[in-house]
């Protein structure tokens, strides 16, 4: 009973924040994602028991709209700002087996493009451990790596270069 | 030209049979040689009817000046314009300071033929160099003068010219997120450019085949990385490998039977395989926890040259192919080298490195074991050596702008090509054409 309740709450959440919402492969795959919904406080909702969310929820729905994770210059280490993040999206998954994942990896633009492509893969992998350690299923995740191909932001500063060091995680069934 | 055979997963592919690509690329020499050798290549007569229909000396004139070692002189400061030897009065052409002059008609045949007939004299004594005759048809006829181009290019420099080559390359236009990606087949000085693929999604690492016949190139099309083999002449295509994971970095043995690649496989460690094209025999050739990629065959195709990080930070390193071969590391100086080209000899290893911070062009001579950095920019990358191994080509950025760069192997020449818009980048020079 309590399962189901908290499997209604977190659902209704996901449609609030706009969160893992399946989508198509159809539609457009270079999707911002949905990070600035992260900015837009939650407002208090209704829940059928008319509860309030405790901060706990809150920051559980912040921590699904973030759906990229940065890296630092030639590393694929996840910082700890992210393990949380990370943690609820695991969360997510291993709730809803059925859900596929796709982890887009990134890379900047310094550098040879093939070993580029090496350094998206492996941060993709890094985030696909993280997940699979706290229970998502292997066969929910497929990664893929565009090394610098496919960058977030055009630009050759250090700026441009932070933004780009990513993993995204795109939803999909 | 769209085939709805290629739409894939949302994302447009398109093979395009060789359309006309829209952006030229214009050639700027940004350093020569200190001493070019000047010559004078005189207008080339026309025995036919009206406007002649090429103008060959332009041509060579300007392939000969590309290069960075010669000197052409201006039409407009010739006093006389022969077209035959004997008609060349060497005391004029010294007066005016030419070491060469090359003068030459264009003949007409039937059905569209052309004879190019040119010779090319020592004007401090008189020799007669070379004196040649060069079929042409109407369509053939600047590649044929670029063959001429050739012929003068090594008689005076020793090396053979590669003005009659070609070029692919990726050209990207749009802005971010909403880019087309195209792969561009162009003559080595720019020009003819045409658009072998398209894509919505990213094309990467094109690799000629040994025959300058098949592309081999990277396309994230259906939103996972695939190789695609690619005949230039009838678009015919062939996907040859789509496995789980990563597919790139293609190279082509040199005998075209095998594909040198990297894949990832289901666990995410990147290592080189080579794939033989016909039977599709998938052969591991390193197996190690840290990246390797960007495989080259060494010119006997008994080895190959390759990045890995398997150090903690990316070099090269050799592998040979026979069985029990461990890989050997090659590159020894500074934390980033990577992305080998072999030159044709297989004497120069050319690679991305990073000098003082910058990634820059950088060669290394695998005999002596020295090494030094060739070019000058923040982002340099994707060195291809010219078949005659004596220029690279290689993609830069100009104020923010992705355009290709060559620069001769001793330092001396560079020049620049760029693109009216967009970015363009990852040339790779062709093979010489078979005869």
């Amino acid at each position: 009973m309590r399962k189901v309740l908290l499997i209604a709450l977190l659902a209704s959440a996901f449609t609030l924040t706009g969160c893992p919402k399946p989508e198509t492969v159809k539609e457009t795959p270079s999707a911002p994602p949905a990070d600035s919904s992260a900015q837009s406080p939650v407002e208090s909702t209704e829940t059928g028991e008319g509860e309030r969310l405790d901060a706990r929820e809150q920051a559980r729905r912040r921590a699904m709209a973030q759906r990229v994770i940065y890296f630092d210059f030639d590393n694929a280490d996840i910082r700890p700002e992210y393990r949380e993040v990370l943690a609820n999206h695991a969360q997510y998954a291993a709730t809803n087996p059925s859900m596929k994942v796709r982890l887009e990896g990134h890379a900047d633009e310094r550098g040879s493009r093939e070993y580029n492509i090496g350094l998206g893969e492996r941060r993709a992998q890094a985030v696909r451990r993280a997940l699979m350690l706290q229970g998502t299923g292997d066969a929910q995740l497929v990664t893929v790596s565009y090394g610098e191909e496919r960058p977030a932001e055009s630009g050759s500063d250090e700026a441009a270069w932070a933004k780009n060091r990513r993993v995204e995680l795109v939803y999909g069934n | 030209m769209r085939s709805s055979a290629s739409i894939l997963a949302g994302s447009i592919a398109c093979v395009a049979l060789f359309s006309a690509a829209r952006a030229e690329l214009t050639i700027e020499i940004t350093e020569g040689v200190t001493d070019p050798i000047p010559i004078a290549i005189v207008p080339f007569g026309w025995a036919g009817i009206g406007k002649a229909p090429f103008d060959v000396a332009e041509l060579l004139a300007r392939d000969l000046r590309s290069s960075g070692r010669f000197t052409p002189m201006a039409r407009a400061d010739m006093i006389e314009l022969p077209t035959r030897g004997e008609d060349v009065e060497l005391d004029d052409w010294r007066l005016l300071r030419n070491d060469f002059v090359v003068v030459g008609q264009l003949q007409p045949g039937a059905e569209g033929r052309y004879t190019i007939q040119f010779e090319l004299i020592n004007v401090l004594n008189g020799q007669k160099l070379l004196n040649y005759q060069q079929p042409a048809t109407t369509a053939t006829l600047r590649a044929a003068s670029h063959r001429v181009a050739d012929l003068l290019f090594e008689k005076l420099t020793g090396i053979r010219g590669a003005f009659a080559t070609r070029i692919a390359y990726v050209a990207v236009e749009g802005q971010v997120p909403n880019r087309r990606f195209q792969l561009i087949v162009a003559d080595a000085d720019g020009e003819n450019p045409r658009v072998a693929a398209e894509s919505t999604e990213p094309l990467m690492s094109p690799a000629w085949s040994p025959d300058g016949q098949t592309l081999a190139y990277v396309s994230f099309e259906s939103r996972v990385a695939s190789i695609y083999t690619q005949y230039l002449r009838t678009g015919e295509r062939r996907r040859v490998s789509a496995r789980a994971g990563i597919n790139g970095a293609p190279a082509w043995s040199p005998d075209a039977q095998r594909l040198a690649l990297t894949l990832s496989r289901k666990d995410g460690n990147l290592d080189i395989y080579v794939l033989g094209l016909g039977e599709q025999v998938l052969t591991r050739i390193t197996d190690d926890n840290g990246i390797d990629t960007e495989p080259v065959w060494s010119p006997d195709g008994k080895s190959l040259y390759f990045t890995s990080d398997r150090s903690g930070n990316p070099q090269i390193y050799r592998v040979g192919l026979a069985p029990g071969d461990r890989p050997q590391r090659v590159t020894f100086e500074g934390t980033y080298n990577a992305r080998p080209r072999l030159s044709p000899d297989g004497s120069t290893l050319a690679m991305v490195t990073l000098d003082q911070g910058a990634y820059r062009i950088g060669v290394l001579d695998l005999n002596s074991g020295s090494a030094r950095v060739l070019t000058e920019g923040r982002l340099d990358e994707s060195p291809s050596f010219a078949p005659n191994g004596a220029v690279l080509i290689y993609g830069t950025q100009d104020r923010g702008r992705g355009v290709l760069a060559t620069v001769s192997v001793d330092g001396s020449v560079q020049q620049r090509l760029a693109a009216e818009h967009g970015d363009i980048r990852e040339p790779v020079w062709a093979p010489f054409p078979t005869p």
